[in-house]
């Protein structure tokens, strides 16, 4: 009797202590994540500049934002309830073409991983000299890249004219005349078509040899080196070897990657265009991210920010939803 | 004999690939890295040798040219706007958030993972579920409060006190010159680091790797008389300092790089934390159209330089806090 007393004080006491250990995370996860979220949600059915008291009004921001051509006219479909837009892409489409970047950064950083991973001198000189471009992300280095990317003096156009130059002096000789490169030269940030491209070059050079491939190189370290030496008895090339044994050893960090930068892809593109171009030019580097940015803290219309969010938050989540449901067929948990 | 003569039979072509690899390697390192050389190369000249072409001036002029090394241009930067003030601020907001981030993650950490209480398990899969959930959409909510917060407060007060108080919406000044922004609301301390110290990540970081941790330990703590406390304070931090400190890392990193928040709390150039103030800086120097680089690209050094020095001290916990935050995959 005595017994089952002190057992039931000392579950108690325990669920007390567990509780305040909890406490100071779950407040502030209550004011700052949770509140908030249940305030945007009625937020996206109002309307709010912050001066004048909001305004509820129903379902008026969802059918704005599903008729708002700036988010989501793009060049294979048209939506037939969506007017003309000045625009040549869409916000929506501007953010998937940048997140063309996802696919081959992975790539990328298992190939780096994989050359890294051999029992070489020097690699871990080559691992700290990749991962720099990752540590020192930020407007230090988007304010590079700008001068990076100067049309006129900048060393990206510099070594790419040079190679231009070489290529059009070997067409030459077997007859075939190319524009000078000063006529085809890109302006990069300041050219629509351009624009884009600049981006996912710069979020390739930061993100390849960053967290990505240093993960990579943890899974590539936890293959046995016996499932190779078997392939290579049974007399299977290197190309072989790497989509039969490798790509599926690490597939679990693949998935692990490629969640996260679908999850981060979708919300990102904010920093670099606010910075970098303030969305342009002809709004053809606005993500969902700064469109969100612009809405809500630009024109305050808090309102249809939030609408946008959410919006936001649904495609983030259906996506991640039908990645779980496909990693059970492609991913091998060993 | 035999084992030497296969030996050195098999390395000859391992040793083409190797050469190969060496090369294709250091291609890439150079492109890494030469985008750091042509930001500290600009940042050091005189201005007027900023568009040389190296048509006209020859490899080694264009790399270097005749006024490097100069500091004109960081004096210049830091006499144009409060470079030491918003070193001060970034290192006092990532600093505090990084502290509160790591006491209360692993605080609720600790529970999550080694007490039992109603409930445990569904609050901990709610932390998880939002973890998904865009900044975009909190955000918005608390700035909205943030920015309301000081008028509600001194409405509140005035009508306590019957007479009208500005109390939370004025702003501080220390030595009626220094601009100390507000005790809560935009342009605060308190904005700036109060949403960024609760994270669901920092929890379920920890929580993985308390988890790891053998229950022995503990339980032999126990026997002696060790309270929850003690067993929290005096074994489980002890044990799990590199992931602690890898935490540490990372949130003072992210929070020294915050660029979204700290852009739309402050106003005040006393009050910026460092990437807001250079981008004040940008945007004086002509924005997205600017062409002052020397200038930009000193103020960009002074960003990169802290991260670079932390990297090179602490790069050991870097690489393994990737590896630790990769174990959920």
């Amino acid at each position: 009797m005595k017994k089952t007393k002190t057992a039931t004080t000392w579950r108690r006491r325990a669920a007390l202590a567990g509780y305040l250990f909890i406490l100071p995370n779950v407040l502030g996860f209550l004011i700052f994540t949770s509140l908030p979220v249940l305030a945007s949600l009625l937020l996206s059915f109002a309307k709010w500049d912050l001066l004048r008291p909001p305004q509820w009004v129903g379902l008026q921001n969802f059918q704005n934002l599903l008729t708002d051509a700036h988010f989501w006219k793009n060049p294979f479909f048209a939506i037939p309830w969506i007017t003309d837009c000045p625009l040549e892409h869409g916000f929506l489409f501007n953010t998937l073409v940048m997140m063309l970047a996802i696919p081959a950064s992975i790539l990328l950083s298992l190939f780096l991983a994989a050359l890294l991973n051999q029992k070489l001198r020097g690699m871990i000189l080559f691992r700290t000299l990749f991962f720099l471009p990752s540590i020192t992300a930020g407007i230090g280095t988007m304010l590079l890249w700008m001068w990076l990317l100067n049309p006129d003096y900048g060393i990206v156009n510099l070594v790419f004219g040079h190679v231009y130059d070489a290529l059009a002096w070997m067409a030459s000789l077997v007859g075939w005349t190319w524009a000078s490169w000063a006529q085809v030269r890109p302006a990069w940030l300041q050219d629509v078509t351009w624009s884009k491209p600049a981006m996912i070059m710069m979020g390739l050079w930061g993100s390849m040899g960053g967290m990505n491939m240093i993960l990579y190189l943890a899974a590539l370290s936890n293959v046995p080196p016996a499932l190779y030496e078997a392939a290579k008895i049974d007399g299977a090339g290197a190309w072989q070897r790497f989509w039969k044994i490798t790509w599926p050893m690490v597939s679990p960090t693949t998935f692990f990657i490629f969640v996260m930068s679908i999850i981060g892809g979708f919300q990102g593109g904010f920093q670099q265009a606010h910075i970098m171009t303030n969305g342009g030019p002809a709004g053809s580097t606005t993500t969902i991210g700064f469109y969100i940015y612009q809405n809500a803290y630009q024109w305050f219309r808090m309102g249809y920010a939030a609408s946008v969010a959410w919006l936001l938050f649904l495609i983030v989540l259906v996506l991640t939803l039908i990645n779980w449901r496909a990693s059970k067929r492609l991913v091998h948990y060993g | 004999m035999d084992e030497i003569t296969t030996l050195s039979r098999q390395r000859a072509p391992v040793r083409l690939t190797t050469v190969v690899t060496y090369v294709f390697l250091s291609a890439l390192a150079v492109t890494m890295v030469f985008p750091f050389v042509w930001m500290v190369r600009t940042a050091f000249i005189d201005p007027k040798d900023v568009f040389i072409s190296i048509d006209k001036v020859g490899f080694l002029r264009w790399l270097v040219p005749a006024s490097f090394p100069q500091g004109k241009n960081f004096t210049d930067a830091v006499e144009a706007v409060p470079f030491g003030r918003a070193y001060i601020n970034s290192i006092i907001v990532a600093g505090l958030v990084t502290f509160g981030q790591v006491f209360t993650s692993s605080l609720a950490a600790f529970a999550f993972a080694r007490l039992k209480f109603p409930g445990r398990d569904k609050i901990f899969m709610a932390y998880l579920a939002t973890m998904m959930i865009p900044g975009s959409v909190t955000m918005i909510p608390v700035f909205i409060l943030t920015s309301k917060t000081p008028l509600w407060l001194d409405g509140a007060l005035s009508w306590l006190i019957g007479s009208p108080v500005v109390l939370f919406s004025s702003s501080y000044y220390m030595f009626h010159n220094t601009y100390m922004g507000r005790p809560v609301g935009l342009d605060s301390y308190f904005t700036l680091i109060a949403p960024a110290m609760f994270t669901a990540y920092g929890t379920f970081l920890l929580r993985q790797f308390f988890m790891s941790i053998e229950k022995d330990y503990e339980e032999a703590a126990r026997i002696d008389g060790a309270s929850t406390w003690g067993i929290y304070w005096r074994i489980m931090l002890p044990l799990s300092r590199p992931a602690l400190a890898t935490l540490g890392i990372f949130t003072f990193l992210g929070a020294w790089r915050a660029y979204m928040w700290p852009l739309i709390v402050t106003y005040h150039q006393d009050i910026m934390t460092l990437p807001i103030l250079i981008r004040s800086f940008q945007t004086a120097q002509g924005g997205v159209a600017a062409t002052k680089w020397t200038l930009l690209m000193a103020a960009s050094i002074l960003h990169i330089i802290p991260v670079l020095i932390a990297f090179v001290i602490g790069q050991k916990y870097f690489i393994r806090g990737v590896r630790i935050g990769g174990i959920k995959g």
